[in-house]
């Protein structure tokens, strides 16, 4: 039986009727085509599926579709604005955070949430915070890298943007 | 003036998609009408198949079909790199079929495929195929599968043995080892790893009865290989009616080099379907039982020499798990990759070492990040510090004494390299192993090791250091070498590219390496850029599809760098030649007379008679005035065979605290110093340290592959397998010399698995040595809190 929903999706409306045991993450690529979440395991380990859910970082793989309905989105696609590309985008970017790029729209999303609630992380707890998302390209040293320096580039901002 | 980015730190080309959501992995294909494919795997890991019934899972809702074994008349896979040597080519090959007919040998093996409207009805559909297993006796452990009363996994292959092989020279080694003062000798055990690229593997077939042409998208290393493994050796189909593909691909590390099983179901049942396009994309855990394993040696290791610390004679046997059914190259890893560079940077002038290939049920094993090579490093960078322990010598000093002096180049090992099949010579190019060791130990404070150990133990830690100078064969690889059966896989590598300057000037590049992160998008422009004298951003460079680049061997062996490289330099100097004769023929000068710098061609003398690269270009792509004979448009290939591999080689540091308490071991140092030649982008070969150092490291200190007895994988999923976190490494602290390879024209030497090579070592050596204290020896990997807490509580009692 399929149950209907209704998804705000990086800021549009979407709507779907999907099987029960839909998952979020395949709500998101195969009924919306945003292919930038991607799978990485069937355990919930890897948070290469990582997306943002009313403001929250959630591994979407472990999240049903229908528990979704009404809520608010934003995947891997969502985060560069008509500005250009999100800070940490920039910094990843930069700082050579990514080599085959899998991990990469997770690694984002999930730093995204940390900067959201620590915009001035240690090092350490960049590590920490990135824990549930597995890179295998990286060795995670550029990642820690740039999410610093995406931390640091937003808090400019906001003092320009405050300033201003 | 263009600025040359040859040997700048550029930001990639190819991010901007990838860290938008644009990548285009398999996954992310749909085509129209697509079908969803589904494999049924073995739950057993041996048994006879006496039969399958499939008709209640074709009565399934969406289900399109279902195929087993014998409906796919094609011929088992191909296996590549039989071993040969002193026992002569191996004749026991046994290799999967696209799905099992009458037995399976590991649990995970494909016996059944349901082809659906929808992944979860052929997902449902699965669980009503009934298939009817005879169990069998298993074994998975190398060793214990040859001795005698084991269970016997094929007919042709007694004892389970695939071959066993030789290298060096044994009656030397032996006299070498009975003469010697000291001698030590060691069982080490290279466990089993799950390799993990993040992009699991996947595949779309799809067939055209309109053309008789197959079509696959892979996610591959070797999308020109695949081509013609397939369809010569597979499927018995013309080569140009087969066409791969591989996109965007999300990590690999080895994994995705080799012809897999689930290629041709989807081939195959596209073909069956009436030309639909047929989708599987692996699961990780699947992947875990689907796609080729890593390492899984046993060695019995003697290393001999003078109290002095003068090595003389190094002789293992080793046992090499290769699996239930060899997959494509799996007996050329612990061969020729293995063996052949099992003394490393040192002069040792004895070497003998015999590989026995072993059938078990288990996975099969083949090429891993390092392939072959992490685990001679693992064997002699362990030998190295076991020796120096012995005889009461730093390990440090003891390698300097050992290490091939920097005059001795170019270097033939005894391990027979020099001395290959066909004739043909392979030695190492060139080395200064000293600078590097020095470099990397004054990093790491090494002088001062004693007092931080005496300090750490006021913490209730053991801090222990452990060094690993390693070197590795990067560039593979002439193809008179590897291209001699049994030495290598009987085929070529040389490799290619092409260069189209179009009308306006814009470059598009092909070329037959294929990505898997490490930017080639990128590192490819800036040495097209810089031969051509031309923007980077004036350049596209293009891969991965059969259909529209030069037949080429892919990227893996670190070989891209310098083979690829070379290639596309040939290539761009033909461009460069064509457009001179050109410039001649515009300015009314001799070719002779024609100077070229950077983009610019002028007339030697008369520096205002010039003419730019986009204007000539233009003139010759349009050709209303070409010369006679000349023909028009700047189009140029090149075709690449390398006359010898690289040898980068550098020294990592490790530092461990172990605690006393628990037996956690905390990396809190790493320190790398490699040379690996000159660099294209220096960011870039720093990012493939980092990967492939925390990967070595993982080996050392977590990750492994377990095997029940009765062939169930216990490290079946991410769960149950630890793939490496980022909080449990420190900040890697890397550093360089340069010693530029004399083999390729830019003097680079590939890096890509450099890190993984040489890390594993560093860091088990550092346990090893805070573990002295215990009078432990050596422990086996990985070495987890348990595994050293267990054996400081045995050593605890045996000294009570
Ligand atoms: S796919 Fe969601 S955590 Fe791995
Ligand atoms: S960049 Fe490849 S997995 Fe992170």
């Amino acid at each position: 039986m399929a149950a209907h929903l209704s998804v705000t999706v990086n800021g549009t409306v979407r709507e779907a009727d999907v099987e029960p045991r839909r998952l979020l993450v395949q709500l998101i690529r195969e009924d919306f085509d945003l292919t930038g979440t991607h799978v990485g395991c069937d355990t919930s380990q890897c948070g290469a599926c990582t997306v943002h859910v009313d403001g929250k970082a959630v591994k979407s793989c472990t999240m049903l579709a229908v528990q979704a309905d009404g809520s608010d989105v934003t995947t891997i696609e969502g985060m560069a604005s008509a500005e250009g590309l999100h800070p940490l985008q920039t910094a990843f970017w930069e700082h050579h955070g990514l080599q085959c790029g899998f991990c990469t729209p997770g690694m984002i999303m999930t730093a995204a949430a940390l900067l959201a609630s620590n915009p001035d992380p240690t090092d350490d707890e960049i590590r920490h915070a990135i824990a549930g998302n597995f890179c295998r390209c990286t060795g995670y040293q550029n990642i820690v890298i740039a999410i610093r320096a995406a931390a640091a580039a937003m808090r400019a901002g906001s003092t320009a943007g405050a300033a201003s | 003036m263009t600025t040359d980015m040859l040997g700048k730190s550029v930001k990639r080309v190819e991010d901007r998609r990838l860290i938008t959501g644009g990548g285009r992995y398999v996954d992310d294909i749909k085509l129209q009408s697509m079908a969803y494919c589904a494999i049924l795997r073995s739950p057993y890991a041996h048994a006879n198949i006496r039969s399958i019934d499939t008709s209640a899972a074709k009565a399934m809702p969406g289900v399109l079909d279902v195929m087993v074994g014998t409906d796919i008349p094609y011929n088992p896979l191909p296996l590549a790199w039989p071993a040969g040597g002193s026992a002569g080519l191996q004749n026991n090959v046994n290799t999967p079929r696209a799905l099992a007919t009458d037995s399976v040998k590991w649990t995970g093996e494909g016996v059944a495929a349901v082809i659906a409207e929808t992944p979860e009805q052929a997902f449902d559909a699965l669980e009503a195929i009934v298939v009817d297993y005879e169990p069998l006796p298993t074994v998975v452990d190398a060793e214990k599968a040859t001795q005698p009363g084991a269970p016997q996994l094929h007919e042709n292959a007694p004892n389970n043995i695939v071959f066993d092989w030789t290298v060096g020279d044994k009656a030397g080694t032996d006299a070498a080892v009975d003469a010697a003062e000291v001698v030590v000798r060691q069982r080490i055990v290279n466990q089993r790893l799950i390799p993990n690229p993040m992009e699991t593997r996947g595949d779309i077939g799809l067939y055209n009865p309109g053309t008789d042409e197959y079509t696959i998208w892979m996610s591959s290393q070797t999308p020109h290989i695949q081509r013609i493994l397939l369809a010569i050796f597979v499927m018995g189909i013309p080569e140009h009616k087969l066409r791969c593909i591989s996109p965007d691909v999300g990590g690999a590390f080895g994994t995705k080099i080799f012809c897999y099983a689930d290629y041709v179901v989807v081939l195959h049942a596209s073909k069956r379907l009436g030309g639909r396009a047929v989708k599987w994309i692996e699961s990780r855990r699947e992947n875990y039982q689907s796609t080729i394993h890593g390492r899984d040696h046993i060695t019995y290791l003697e290393i001999a020499g003078s109290k002095q610390g003068e090595i003389s004679a190094v002789r293992v046997k080793t046992y090499a798990n290769l699996g239930g059914r060899l997959s494509t190259i799996g007996p050329g890893i612990p061969t020729t990759l293995y063996a052949r560079v099992l003394s490393g940077c040192y002069k040792i002038p004895n070497v003998f070492a015999e590989v026995i290939g072993v059938y078990t049920n288990t996975v099969f094993v083949d090429a891993y990040r390092g392939a072959g090579r992490p685990e001679a490093t693992y064997v002699i960078e362990r030998a190295m510090d076991l020796f120096a322990n012995e005889i009461g010598m730093d390990p440090a000093e003891l390698r300097r004494r050992n290490f091939i002096a920097p005059d001795k180049f170019p270097y033939e090992n005894p391990s027979g390299l020099g001395t290959a099949s066909g004739g043909a010579k392979i030695y190492i190019d060139s080395g200064n192993y000293e600078p590097a060791m020095d470099k990397a130990l004054a990093m790491a404070g090494y002088a001062g090791m004693d007092k931080a150990k005496a300090e750490a133990r006021r913490r209730g830690k053991y801090l222990g250091v452990g060094l690993s100078t390693y070197i590795e064969v990067c560039g593979v690889a002439p193809s008179k070498w590897i291209g001699a059966v049994g030495e290598g896989w009987g085929a070529a590598m040389w490799e290619s590219a092409n260069i189209k300057v179009h009308l306006t000037g814009k470059v598009v590049v092909t070329m037959g390496t294929q990505p898997q992160g490490q930017g080639h998008e990128t590192t490819y422009a800036q040495v097209i850029g810089h031969e051509l004298g031309i923007p980077m951003e004036d350049i596209v460079v293009q891969h991965s599809d059969t259909q529209g680049t030069p037949m080429g061997y892919g990227s893996y062996g670190s070989r891209t760098s310098s083979v690829g490289s070379t290639a596309a330099i040939r290539a761009a100097a033909k461009i460069r030649e064509k457009a001179r004769r050109y410039a001649a023929h515009m300015l009314e000068a001799s070719v002779e007379d024609i100077e070229v710098d950077g983009a610019e061609y002028r007339v030697k003398g008369s520096p205002d008679k010039k003419k730019t690269f986009q204007e000539i270009a233009f003139a010759l792509d349009l050709a209303f005035d070409a010369p006679e004979g000349m023909e028009p448009y700047l189009d140029e290939t090149a075709y690449y065979d390398t006359p010898n591999c690289t040898w980068p080689f550098g020294t990592h540091v490790a530092i461990v605290e172990v605690d006393e308490a628990t037996g956690h071991v905390d990396l809190v140092k790493y320190v790398a110093v490699d040379d690996v030649g000159n660099k294209i982008n220096p960011m870039i070969v720093d990012g493939q340290l980092h990967g492939g150092i925390a990967q070595g490291v993982g080996q050392a200190l977590w990750e492994g592959a377990v095997y029940g007895d009765d062939g169930q994988l216990l490290s079946g999923s991410m769960l149950d397998y630890a793939m490496p976190r980022a909080a449990w490494f420190p900040h890697l602290e890397l550093d360089e010399t340069v010693t530029p390879s004399p083999v390729n024209p830019i003097g680079v030497k590939g890096v890509g698995e450099a890190g993984a090579i040489a890390s594993t070592a560093a860091v088990a050596n550092a346990v090893n040595d805070a573990l002295k204290p215990f009078g432990i020896r050596h422990l086996d990997m990985p070495l987890t809190s348990q595994a050293v807490w267990k054996a400081m509580q045995s050593s605890k009692g045996a000294q009570a």
